[in-house]
């Protein structure tokens, strides 16, 4: 509370982001511990979570007041009118403080009580068991067993203390293998085909050099290439792109001969296809400054693939460019579909796409086990294994599976959620939208699959949400040995429980369990099928969106026609046993007393579950239309029972009318 | 002419058909007057039926002796025909080209198509002015039925029946018509019951470069408003466009001559820059092999979305001034057939509840397309894949097809009808086995006798079992004016019509 000097300022402006007429709404704003709130003249609410602000601008001053401007790491962006100088500054550095914590212990889940014993807390962190997830692959078998080598965190730090490899690696492979890996990430299973018994396997890049060789490292690959029955060669999937090395080697001509003969090589190879060739130029010189891929001659039946995937800092600036085009006031289509092409941000994720349909081909369609890794791999390795797995995996498409895959590729396996969300105030060349990615690729599919998800949309949003809150244990922190140092078990909530009981929010009303069984994706990856996601970039901008809600509208349909059939099998039954009752009615001749005094009973049921229906769908009905907080949905309803003219008027004032 | 003279060889068999979405198949190839059929000829399938009308434009290649016709569709679709043959192949293609642009339109398959279904209610009567106009009587008594134009002598492309104030005699109106383009005097389009505002519609005033005035026109236009009221004129050129049109006779009205009106310009494209638009666009949708950039950059220098964006925005522009500023309003552009009935029939999609059913819908199409006189013969000759660059093809009515389907998406449970419905309207613009869309306006459609000679869309469409493809499930009837986000972030491509080859 020491950074918070003013806590109330009245008539305070916020403006419509898209407005070009300076359209406002007047209210009061405060400063909590936790979150900035404005509550407008009608009374409504606009909360914001300290550690969603992403930036804090104060603008010039202007003849109405201060500008604060406000983005957040959830896309809302604010922008309000303080009138007097002094209480914006406040708030401004208030705020600063306040968004950006020096500690862990300062962030909101270690002071968030959702009013739950300890008891509970700790059954929620049981929710997701990986060690049973792993059986339910099929793991362990007779090929792969669990490893007790990272049991202290003795190997790699970033990595899980219960890991998976071949039956045949023995540790002395392992420990020799890690130091050949960068930071210690030597290859490990990260999903296992039960059916194709092939393997996806990750790791970190090889810290070859030029002729370095590490034996070790050749026997763990071949390793996870025996405990593949089903087929003798496997994929290396480098998922890097080219870099700037074309300059770079023009630098290094002492090296340049070496270059030329590699070159060479490659060009002989008829395998290698010609698009390949940057790429692996590029992975040369990662391997010229010690670092780099594994030189294929000394890795038999292994066939290298390299994808194009950005690094972390390209991802962050080119959604940078993203949100600031469409920040624009009064875009055209044309600055909008530029901008987009420019921001490349489609291009990005079309990419992690293709890289993880490759991955799943190679298992579904060839029975070949991959290994995934990047530079470290934890980044562009953690969006391809787990998207493949969702493609190949029915389970990580249902509410719970999905939970258990971020859990096991990203959270376990040491994605620096904590770097790359900037949950503290360090480096923000670290801060990256890696995961927000990987959720927009699975949104992706949704769209493509609309009947293969048992979640929807609100479920993605909702995650992303919390991967910047802080107001759950389950995101902070950068690898697993860092969150048992935290003790966030014992002293934050986990995030899952609470989404499990919302669950019915989150449903797809078109998901069909039946037709998914052992199905694997097959996404169509022509450009055209990428849409800039709206709902997620423009999540708090009502006005851009549907104002009716098919999915709402389905979800009803959905409860009344349970209703219904409950109902029938309800009166079927009644049917029935009057039916027995007739039967021994007519052998007892008493058929006619028995059935008079019964039907209007008959009735009355009949015409009392008939009332009850209606209610169920007013009653959804007004939840979808009066409750704010409920989410946006219920938004759109509001606005559109208003029938207020939204962007158009805002665009088109009578101002504008005179020519 | 007989049909046959133009087919050299009516049938071929070994035919390979390779079309989109299905398996190929091998069969028959026959070639009659109207159709090209490609069967198997197993179970009884028929695998393709295809109007020569619905051909747009066609490529030969020649392997060897196999000759393959690639055939492109006015309904953008692509199908291959792999013939057998060198000579049959090129008959076949020279049969297709010369049948697929018949001249004549008596010889057009709607003469010759006998329906198989029994008619419930005739199509031709289930739109009449005389129908329209009654629903409105009771409330709108200001305005009356008008006969002048009976034998289409005061203005060829409007109907014989219009809606026009009732203190304006059908004298006055035809000195009107002699200000007006066309002869297209103001008329009534629209009513709003809520506060007796209106939309009307007409061509440009001919004022020329001297700044000619007609004072019937002045009050007729004048004689709309209440006292005190104020309305507002929306000429959907820009104003140098409209500038311009002077030194052609065209011109606009001078706000001094029109004391309580005042003119809005917008700028919604028309004739061959919409067309190219439509071109580019296919093209790109068509070119699968693309990389992300050059999708995106195609997609934008297409210019699809952008006309989209302008024609909505002036619709909810027209809507607005209607709805929320309580003024009345008179819509133009040059002719008044093309941009003028894309904004007066979306502005009632936005305001008005019954436009948003499917005989509502229906109506609208017959009231502001087809009666009003937009040339759907010109503007729908041809499509996509055409070379010919005439002035006067041009996808309005498909951009306006667009612009419903962009605001079903926002409010997907407010209209009865779906998606296919639309699909199935672009369809019939564009090759049909039904009179509807022949001729360029009424006095067309009356010459050619269609009502007699042909069958009517309305008639097949307007069957419970045609119906029942075109409902909306989640039709909840919504009588409130519903407005639509213009935002770019919020209108997307329509990919089921627009690259429906990839779907």
């Amino acid at each position: 509370m020491e950074h918070i000097r003013t806590t109330k300022v009245e008539q305070v402006k916020l403006l419509d982001r898209f407005s070009t007429s300076n359209k406002s709404l007047t209210g009061t704003l405060y400063l909590t511990a936790t979150h900035l709130l404005f509550i407008d003249a009608h009374q409504k609410e606009t909360w914001i979570l300290h550690h969603h602000i992403a930036s804090v601008e104060k603008l010039a001053l202007t003849t109405s007041g201060c500008p604060l401007v406000i983005q957040c790491k959830n896309f809302r962006t604010v922008h309000f009118i303080v009138p007097r100088e002094r209480d914006c500054h406040d708030i401004y550095n208030s705020l600063l403080q306040l968004s950006k914590q020096a500690k862990y212990e300062d962030l909101y889940a270690f002071s968030y009580n959702p009013k739950q014993n300890d008891a509970e807390r700790l059954r929620g962190w049981e929710l997701i068991d990986l060690a049973e997830e792993y059986k339910r692959m099929g793991v362990p078998n007779s090929n792969w067993q669990l490893s007790d080598a990272n049991r202290e965190y003795k190997i790699c730090e970033t990595y899980p203390r219960e890991l998976y490899v071949p039956r045949i690696a023995s540790k002395p492979i392992i420990v020799g293998s890690s130091k050949f890996r960068s930071k210690g990430r030597f290859p490990v299973l990260s999903y296992y085909h039960q059916s194709k018994e092939a393997a996806i396997c990750r790791c970190s890049q090889p810290l070859s050099g030029f002729s370095a060789r590490c034996l070790e490292d050749e026997h763990l690959l071949q390793a996870i290439s025996k405990a593949n029955p089903a087929n003798r060669y496997m994929y290396v999937m480098d998922t890097r792109p080219r870099h700037r090395v074309q300059s770079w080697w023009a630098t290094q001509k002492d090296i340049g001969r070496i270059i030329v003969r590699i070159s060479s090589k490659i060009w002989n190879d008829e395998k290698i296809r010609e698009s390949d060739e940057k790429k692996r130029l590029n992975a040369m010189a990662n391997r010229a400054a010690g670092k780099g891929y594994e030189n294929e001659d000394n890795y038999s039946n292994i066939r290298f693939q390299f994808v194009g995937i950005e690094n972390i800092h390209v991802m962050r600036s080119s959604l940078q460019k993203l949100l600031e085009v469409n920040g624009t006031k009064g875009l055209s289509v044309n600055d909008f579909y530029s901008g987009l092409e420019s921001s490349g941000w489609l291009r990005h994720i079309k990419a992690v796409m293709d890289a993880a349909i490759f991955l799943a081909k190679a298992i579904a369609a060839e029975s070949a086990s991959v290994l995934v890794h990047c530079s470290d791999g934890w980044d562009r390795t953690s969006q391809v294994c787990s998207l493949g797995s969702l493609l190949l995996d029915p389970y990580y498409r249902t509410i719970r599976g999905f939970m258990v895959l971020i859990e096991k590729d990203w959270i376990s396996f040491g994605h620096k959620f904590s770097e790359r969300c900037g949950h503290l105030d360090g480096d923000p060349k670290e801060v990256s939208p890696v995961f927000t990615q990987f959720l927009e690729c699975v949104w992706h599919l949704t769209e493509q699959f609309p009947q293969a998800f048992e979640f929807n949309e609100a479920f993605l949003l909702q995650i992303h949400e919390h991967i910047h809150s802080c107001q759950f244990g389950n995101f902070i922190g950068n690898c697993q040995k860092e969150r048992e140092e935290l003790k966030l078990k014992e002293k934050t909530y986990s995030l899952w429980p609470f989404l499990l009981d919302d669950q019915k929010k989150y449903l797809n009303p078109l998901y069909s369990s039946q037709s998914q069984k052992s199905a694997v994706l097959e996404p169509n990856t022509v450009s055209f099928n990428f849409k800039f996601w709206r709902n997620m970039y423009h999540q708090f901008d009502r006005t851009l969106h549907p104002r009716q809600s098919v999915f709402n509208i389905i979800m009803n349909m959905n409860e009344q026609n349970k209703q219904l059939e409950k109902d029938i099998k309800d009166l079927e039954s009644q049917i029935k046993q009057r039916k027995t009752k007739q039967t021994d009615g007519i052998l007892s001749k008493e058929l006619l007393n028995s059935v008079r005094p019964e039907s209007p009973a008959l009735k009355a049921t009949l015409s009392l579950k008939e009332q009850a229906l209606l209610p169920v769908n007013n009653v959804l009905r007004t939840i979808e239309g009066s409750s704010p907080a409920d989410n946006r949905y219920s938004e759109y309803a509001d606005e559109f029972s208003k029938a207020e003219p939204a962007v158009v008027s805002l665009e088109y004032g009578v101002a504008r009318m005179t020519c | 002419m007989e049909f046959a003279e133009l087919i050299k060889t009516p049938r071929v068999d070994n035919v390979v058909l390779h079309r989109p979405f299905y398996p190929a198949v091998e069969g028959t190839l026959c070639l009659t007057g109207h159709h090209l059929i490609l069967s198997s000829r197993q179970d009884n399938t028929e695998e393709l039926w295809l109007l020569h009308s619905n051909i747009d434009a066609i490529d030969k290649r020649f392997v060897g002796p196999l000759g393959t016709i690639i055939i492109k569709c006015k309904d953008f679709r692509i199908i291959q025909l792999d013939i057998p043959g060198m000579e049959e192949c090129l008959n076949i293609a020279s049969s297709i080209e010369a049948l697929s642009t018949l001249d004549s339109i008596t010889l057009m398959y709607p003469f010759f198509y006998r329906p198989m279904f029994e008619v419930i209610e005739d199509g031709w009567h289930s739109f009449l002015p005389e129908q329209e106009f009654e629903l409105y009587s009771s409330t709108i008594s200001e305005w009356r039925l008008s006969y002048v134009n009976k034998e289409f002598s005061v203005c060829p492309s409007y109907p014989p029946a219009v809606i026009v104030p009732k203190a304006i005699d059908d004298d006055a109106l035809r000195k009107v018509a002699t200000f007006r383009h066309g002869g297209r005097f103001p008329v009534l389009s629209y009513y709003h019951k809520k506060n007796g505002m209106v939309i009307m519609r007409s061509g440009q005033p001919l004022t020329g470069t001297n700044g000619r005035r007609c004072k019937e026109d002045e009050k007729l236009i004048n004689a709309t408003l209440r006292a005190g009221k104020r309305g507002y004129i929306i000429d959907t050129r820009p104003l140098n466009i409209a500038q311009q049109a002077r030194a052609k006779g065209g011109g606009f009205e001078q706000e001094a001559h029109y004391p309580q009106w005042r003119r809005i310009h917008k700028s919604i494209d028309r004739y061959h820059i919409l067309q190219e638009s439509l071109i580019k666009l296919v093209e790109s949708c068509n070119d699968q092999t693309q990389n992300m950039d050059r999708w995106l950059s195609k997609l934008e220098a297409s210019n699809w979305l952008t006309h989209i964006k302008e024609i909505l925005t002036t619709a909810c522009l027209a809507a607005q001034c209607l709805d929320r500023e309580g003024a009345s309003i008179l819509i133009h552009g040059t002719e008044g057939t093309d941009s003028t009935l894309q904004v007066t029939s979306l502005a009632q999609i936005i305001l008005e509840p019954r436009s948003r059913t499917i005989r509502g819908f229906e109506a609208l199409i017959e009231r502001e397309w087809l009666q009003a006189g937009h040339p759907f013969q010109q503007r729908c000759a041809q499509s996509a894949y055409c070379n010919s660059k005439q002035k006067w093809e041009s996808p309005v009515f498909l951009l306006f097809l667009d612009c419903v389907w962009q605001i079903l998406r926002q409010f997907p449970c407010s209209f009865e009808f779906n998606e296919n419905f639309l699909i199935m309207l672009f369809e019939h613009a564009y090759a049909s086995q039904f009179g509807t869309f022949l001729g360029n306006n009424e006095s067309e459609r009356c010459k050619l006798k269609l009502q007699q000679k042909t069958m009517s869309l309305w008639s097949w469409v307007n069957r419970p079992s045609e119906l029942s493809k075109f409902t909306n499930p989640l039709f909840e009837a919504n009588n409130l004016v519903i407005w639509p986000s213009v935002a770019p972030q919020s209108l997307q491509l329509w990919e089921d019509s627009e690259a429906y080859l990839l779907k």
